[in-house]
């Protein structure tokens, strides 16, 4: 890798690297990303190398492990090209099928490709499954095809162009007016407009300042900022050059959670060739302008998401939240001010200098701008990352990307916005998504997970997950927070064992009401969404825990009882070795049965037994 | 102690108070754990003092003050995972190993844990052993992801 001394050596540089490149070479693309990766991608692109050497392939094919693919539901998958194929649930045994067929006869193999869940309408390119029209990738646009650790790939799809305008063309004011005029705002969760945010950073006489990326993305069903920092990650790093350029920052820090170790090696390694290449350090693209990344591992808290807190913890201290004002943009890391944004904002700030504000400004809805990344997971057929325009509606988002519910169940709910979001229910399928839409129906954007449930999930159950994950969660610093969900955790608990009463519910509304008024972070003011929106839309399912001791979904393990079908059960055992208070008895061979007083309903006889002969009620 | 080990996580830093969590995960990648002897190393040399480091070191979920085992089964308990029946995997591991969630196996082989989100959540019920991913992780599969690491 060159060091670039100037804006036209870079260009230069691109010239020649995009004229380097044959557009028909053909390319193997296995995605490597979150969804495929435990489902044995790693496997997959070994076999490509070893078949392809075999072959005599290897330097005619460009093979590259990628980063998402976006649809996740058919993991592993594999895109050739140029002829755009895309393959799922790929092995490694169907590779030297692949390269036979395809890579040397140009034939598609059939069982490999797309398949409609509702017709079985097979699709073998990308621009004819469902998936991905009425997507509009910005931010996931070059995941697919770049290898997240070449910088030459990132380049010559036109990455470092929106540093080059910002350095080269644009003052420090023009960029936060762009930004401004865009209409970004976080994506973090909050929607604070950014150009506002780096504009009050700008104006603090105060020196040095700084830039922070938040990469904790915490939310549980949420991984789209993984998805990028690993498949992307010098958008993120171009993002914040020209941010830091803008307010004046000298030093930036990535703060990315432990959990995600690849995305700290991907982001480490980008960081490295920005500083072998000229584009951090000092006088960058001899601009005169000296600015450098370094990156920050969380230690596990979900608190550190909060701003504030993820600062504290920056300086060595636990990560409690304290109160704003003073903001970060005031005062932040070490009390100087600092820029926070998340992962997913600076990864859209590059295109947006490079395209123009007003390209930006034209998608999306009156107040939100631009597109969002969701991770659609849970009951649907089509789980994965998509990027939609602000407006797209729900029932756009889970029937025409998703596919519908799964075995064509009925759907429940979908959840927005992590522990801090609510349960959004059928009657409002038709809203368009923006920041304002979702609060006016009690749950937020958040970072953009969204959680399909079918009529198997319980939603009292769903409250109870969400007010258990917070109460493990808050950092004990406020009281409301602390005692309130620890108080509505109790209370669950009671309903779940039926032994709930109906004023229970006033009970959980009050201590709702007391939490979001005074507790300091958004953690605590948050965290009543998911008990007042599944009070809100599914009440019945409260009273039916609360009267009849009844869950039907299913799911309320105190509320279960499990049995043995007789006539299915084949004696096989399997559920025998699996119980763990040795409840289940019975001759091998003969039908078993469970002891109900010993029985803990745990559930593992159900998942272990192959014929269905469990059965609960 | 082992203090060269020690020296050479220390010698990343520039030894101020606000290295304090990079240099406690060096040492948990390290040695598996927080040894007593060590934090008294660090509380001098980064001039913190020993009572917040302790607070850190409870604070976090990714430190432990006592030796972790040979292998780091995570199981992930994110709401996607919750809802495809996590717990179940947990409990199978949990009665399998013979530990508790958030223990170690007598003979320092497995450690247990669950953790909020593993971000695979189009997987799930996701696990990892160390830092390999298992996706759509149902019970039966559970004694053969164990088999790989006896």
């Amino acid at each position: 890798m060159p060091r670039f001394e100037s804006i036209d050596h870079l260009r230069e540089y691109r010239r020649q690297l995009i004229a380097k490149r044959d557009p028909n070479q053909p390319q193997v693309l296995v995605c490597a990303g979150p969804g495929c990766l435990p489902m044995g991608s790693e496997d997959v692109a070994a076999a490509f190398r070893e078949e392809l050497e075999k072959n005599g392939l290897a330097a005619k094919v460009v093979l590259k492990e990628c980063g998402c693919h976006g649809l996740c539901a058919g993991a592993v998958r594999v895109l050739l090209r140029p002829q755009e194929i895309t393959y799922q649930h790929v092995k490694a045994e169907d590779v030297p099928e692949i390269v036979e067929k395809t890579l040397k006869d140009g034939q598609v193999v059939d069982r490999l490709v797309y398949e409609d869940p509702h017709t079985q309408e097979k699709a073998a390119h990308k621009k004819d499954i469902p998936f991905f029209k009425g997507q509009m990738p910005i931010v996931l646009r070059k995941l697919d095809v770049i290898d997240p650790t070449s910088l030459d790939d990132y380049l010559a799809l036109g990455g470092y162009r929106g540093l080059r305008k910002a350095l080269l063309e644009m003052k420090a004011d023009d960029i936060i007016d762009a930004i401004d005029k865009s209409g970004l705002r976080g994506r973090g969760g909050g929607g604070f407009p950014t150009g506002r945010k780096w504009r009050i950073c700008q104006e603090v006489e105060d020196e040095p300042k700084f830039i922070i990326c938040n990469g904790d993305e915490g939310d549980p069903g949420a991984f789209m900022d993984r998805a990028v920092m690993e498949g992307d990650p010098h958008a993120v790093i171009e993002g914040m050059i020209i941010g830091a350029f803008a307010i004046g920052a000298s030093k930036g820090y990535i703060y990315v959670r432990h959990e995600y170790p690849l995305a700290v090696s991907r982001l480490q390694m980008a960081i490295d060739q920005c500083r072998e290449s000229g584009f951090l350090g000092k006088n960058i693209l001899r601009s005169g302008f000296d600015f450098d990344i370094k990156i920050s591992r969380g230690a596990g808290a979900f608190v550190c998401g909060e701003e504030t807190s993820l600062i504290h913890s920056m300086e060595g201290f636990i990560g409690e939240p304290s109160p704003r004002p003073p903001y970060p943009a005031q005062s932040g890391l070490f009390g100087k001010p600092t820029v926070i944004n998340n992962v997913e904002t600076w990864a859209n700030v590059p295109e947006i200098i490079n395209l123009g504000a007003d390209w930006y400004a034209d998608i999306g809805t009156e107040k939100s701008k631009g597109t969002k990344v969701f991770s659609l997971v849970g009951a649907v057929n089509q789980t994965g990352l998509v990027e939609v325009p602000m407006g797209t509606t729900l029932r756009q988002i889970v029937y025409d990307l998703g596919g519908g519910i799964r075995q064509d169940r009925e759907f429940k709910a979908v959840q927005t916005g992590g522990p801090s979001g609510g349960c959004i229910p059928p009657q409002f399928l038709d809203l368009p998504v923006d920041y304002d839409s979702l609060q006016s129906v009690g749950s937020i954007m958040g970072s953009g997970g969204m959680i399909v449930m079918d009529t198997s999930s319980c939603m009292v159950d769903v409250a109870r997950y969400f007010i258990n994950f917070l109460y493990q969660e808050s950092c004990g610093k406020c009281t409301p927070c602390r005692e309130g969900l620890k108080q509505i955790l109790f209370i669950l608990d009671e309903i779940i064992h039926g032994r709930g009463q109906e004023e229970h519910l006033g009970l959980m509304e009050e201590l709702c009401a007391v939490m979001s008024a005074a507790s300091i972070c958004g953690l605590g003011k948050s965290a009543v969404n998911p008990i007042r929106s599944t009070m809100k839309y599914f009440r019945e399912e409260y009273l039916s825990h609360i009267r009849d001791k009844k869950c039907h979904a299913l799911v309320c393990r105190p509320l279960l009882k499990y049995t043995v079908d007789p006539e299915t059960c084949t004696g096989c055992l399997a559920c025998v070795r699996e119980c763990p208070v040795g409840a289940i008895s019975g001759k091998k061979k003969m039908a078993q049965e469970i002891d109900q007083e010993l029985c803990i309903k745990c559930g593992l006889c159900y998942e272990a037994c192959q014929f269905e002969a469990i059965k609960i009620e | 102690m082992d203090l060269p080990r020690l020296e050479t996580i220390l010698s990343r830093y520039e030894g101020e108070p606000w290295d304090l969590i990079p240099v406690l995960q060096d040492i948990q990648d390290s040695y598996s754990y927080l040894p007593k002897d060590e934090l008294q190393v660090v509380s001098e040399r980064l001039n913190v003092p020993l009572t917040q480091i302790y607070s850190v070191a409870t604070f976090f979920k990714m430190f432990s003050l006592i030796p972790k085992g040979k292998h780091q089964i995570k199981v992930c308990t994110g709401t996607t995972c919750h809802l495809k029946g996590s717990h179940r995997v947990a409990e199978s591991l949990s009665h399998r190993l013979g530990v508790e969630v958030g223990y170690t196996t007598k003979d320092m082989q497995f450690s247990l844990d669950t953790v909020g989100c593993l971000g695979s959540c189009a997987q799930a019920p996701v696990m990892m052993v160390d830092d390999k991913y298992y996706g759509r992780t149902t019970v039966d599969k559970v004694p053969k992801i164990l088999k790989l690491y006896k």
